[in-house]
């Protein structure tokens, strides 16, 4: 088993470092630079131009500059924003901590209302709830998340339910803690409630098939022959084994995770990874867009990685493999 | 998410396939009927936007037409620069679906240039580019994207065509790369090998078209999701330049006016919805009926 972890930290460090020097090398290869808009400005002296240049190292060589990135970002340090004057590890410590609160929150609903969706679906394939639930998760499954975003938007704007940012800003910082608690989980339930609502839709699918795969399995019949009530059967016995797939689907879900993440971030104003990314990539504030970049890689490498060692937890024949 | 759905069973499931028997048994499912007839028809509005758009979609149609609802002569109303909606989303599907097809087909030749290359020479050649695939895949779309475009500026629809196209090829590489790995030691391909034909050939004539079926499932939904991605990105502000209007663009103008005129984000994306929901179930039925489960969403 620790082989087999070794085995896995050095593959996704890996990938990690791949997708930082794809990435590196695909913004340098971009046709301009960063500070475009602010070196353009006719007031700046040459020498002025080539001082900013110097600063933030970008008078050197790409790979000068690749390698010097790569040994600051072996020791935790990202660079500063270009725009913000700040550490880019100070700015995403104050944008990853709400990403990740959103994101745990909609993948508990979410996967929470798809299995159990999905087991019920499953239980009763065929059935006119069956249909009805399937198809309109179906058609959830296909409406961009963007546009869905949008139509909650539309449909809650004015409601008690806010519909933008993640906290009041007009709650005072000396508020008792309990009632900004209550302020950020009341902005999260829209943003969150959206981004569930397309998860559980793709997670019902997969428990469905993965519930009517299992049902016809010979010791399902033995288990009914033997007098288990149909409720136990499957919620007992094949719910169970039905779980494999679920669990390896959250582990590679992230991906998609953190692309709908940007898009419900960026509509609902929620000041995340996502909307960190969306504003940087407007502000050519590339050690920004990077670390991102790099982080959300991580996160997906970390999420395969997790898939693979609960599946080894729920399913004893892959533990000696 | 889009892709990651399964739908249902297909009366198609569990039959071997010839292009005679898959075309006469999807005409026999409704659902395919439907969808094919809805894809039918959207590709036809955009090829005849010019004829069929009531009035110019870039122009204004005079100053008191600003943001009017949905009526009998403006069926989808009028923006906020007092042009015409529905003309608008007509137009938008020309450039929406031109980039997706595009982009896919850029993707589908990258994809299968590389899986084919690794696939056939094995060894370190084939980890190394694998690698490359693994790591492509394990960064979220949109997020290189956004990464690519942070320098770019406005991207003009060649430029956007190739970006989302070098960024789309992952997925389609790992499936040409299993397909030639299954197919290059059977005996034809053997028999090609040992009457002295160069591995450029066997590759080309012998091992790669039995590789390719699963591209045609991995094509038609990796269009469907490409609508969506470059949609997302003209969304964000990052897409094809304006006044050029694909749906993307147009759901973006509605978000700004979201709490006074719903009908310009609510049409867009019902256009685009709808397309993708016929795309989606052209590419699963495909699936089904060229052999199931073997075939992995993009």
């Amino acid at each position: 088993m620790a082989s087999i972890v070794l085995k896995r930290v050095a593959q996704g460090l890996l990938i990690v470092w791949l997708t930082t020097t794809i990435t590196f090398f695909l913004i340098h290869a971009a046709p301009g630079e960063p500070f475009a808009s602010l070196l353009e400005d006719p007031r700046l002296t040459d020498e002025m131009r080539a001082a900013t240049r110097a600063r933030y190292g970008l008078d050197r060589p790409v790979t000068e500059q690749y390698v010097r990135y790569l040994r600051a970002v072996s020791t935790g340090d990202f660079g500063d924003s270009f725009i913000h004057h700040r550490p880019v590890v100070a700015i995403l410590g104050d944008a990853v901590p709400r990403t990740m609160l959103l994101m745990a929150t909609a993948l508990v609903i979410g996967f929470a209302a798809g299995i159990a969706l999905g087991a019920l679906q499953g239980a009763r394939a065929g059935s006119w709830f069956d249909r009805l639930t399937g198809s309109t998760a179906v058609l959830l499954a296909a409406l961009p998340d963007f546009w869905l975003a949008l139509l909650v938007v539309m449909l809650f704007a004015g409601t008690w339910l806010p519909v933008s940012g993640f906290s009041t800003p007009t709650l005072p910082a000396s508020a008792p803690m309990m009632t900004r608690t209550l302020d950020v989980l009341r902005h999260l339930i829209l943003p969150a409630g959206t981004l569930a609502l397309l998860i559980a839709a793709m997670v019902s699918r997969f428990q469905r098939a993965a519930l009517i795969d299992i049902l016809p399995s010979a010791w399902l019949r033995t288990a009914r022959a033997k007098g288990v009530a149909t409720r136990s059967v499957v919620f007992r016995h094949a719910l169970r084994n039905a779980f494999l797939p679920i669990i390896t689907l959250g582990g590679l879900a992230v991906p998609a995770l953190l692309g709908g993440a940007v898009f419900v971030e960026a509509t609902f104003n929620w000041q995340g990874m996502g909307s960190l990314a969306v504003q940087a990539v407007g502000d050519h504030d590339y050690p920004v867009v990077l670390a991102v970049v790099l982080l959300s890689s991580a996160f997906v490498v970390l999420g395969a990685a997790l898939a693979d060692v609960a599946q080894a937890a729920a399913d004893p024949r892959q533990r000696r493999a | 998410m889009p892709a990651l759905v399964a739908l249902g069973d297909s009366p198609l499931a569990g039959r071997s396939w010839s292009a005679g028997r898959l075309a006469s048994s999807l005409t026999r499912d409704p659902l395919f009927a439907a969808a094919a007839c809805t894809l039918l028809l959207v590709a036809l509005a955009a090829l005849f936007a010019p004829w069929l758009a009531p009035f110019d979609p870039d122009r204004p149609i005079d100053m008191a037409a600003r943001a009017l609802p949905p009526s009998a002569q403006h069926w989808f109303g009028t923006d906020t620069l007092n042009r015409d909606l529905l003309s608008r989303i007509l137009f938008g599907a020309r450039i929406s679906l031109a980039v997706s097809l595009l982009s896919v087909a850029v993707a589908m030749l990258m994809g299968t240039a590389w899986g084919a290359i690794a696939g056939y020479a094995g060894g370190w050649i084939d980890a190394l580019l694998m690698r490359v695939v693994d790591a492509g895949l394990a960064i979220p779309r949109i997020l290189l994207l956004l990464s690519i475009v942070s320098l770019w500026g406005t991207l003009t629809m060649p430029a956007i065509i190739v970006v989302l196209g070098f960024t789309g090829w992952f997925g389609a590489s790992r499936l040409v790369r299993d397909g030639v790995r299954a197919s290059k030691e059977r005996d034809y391909a053997v028999a090609a090998r040992a009457s002295g034909a160069t591995p450029f050939r066997v590759l080309v004539r012998h091992v790669l078209p039995h590789a390719l079926t699963p591209m045609l499932v991995a094509a038609t939904l990796g269009v469907g999701h490409v609508v969506v991605i470059e949609a997302g990105l003209s969304f964000l502000g990052y897409g094809v330049a304006p006044p050029a209007a694909t749906w993307g663009t147009l759901i973006r103008d509605g978000r700004e006016n979201v709490a006074t005129a719903w009908w310009l984000s609510v049409f867009p994306g019902l256009a685009l919805a709808i397309t993708v929901l016929a795309i989606n179930v052209l590419g699963d039925r495909l699936r089904t009926a060229l052999g199931g489960r073997q075939l992995p969403a993009p």
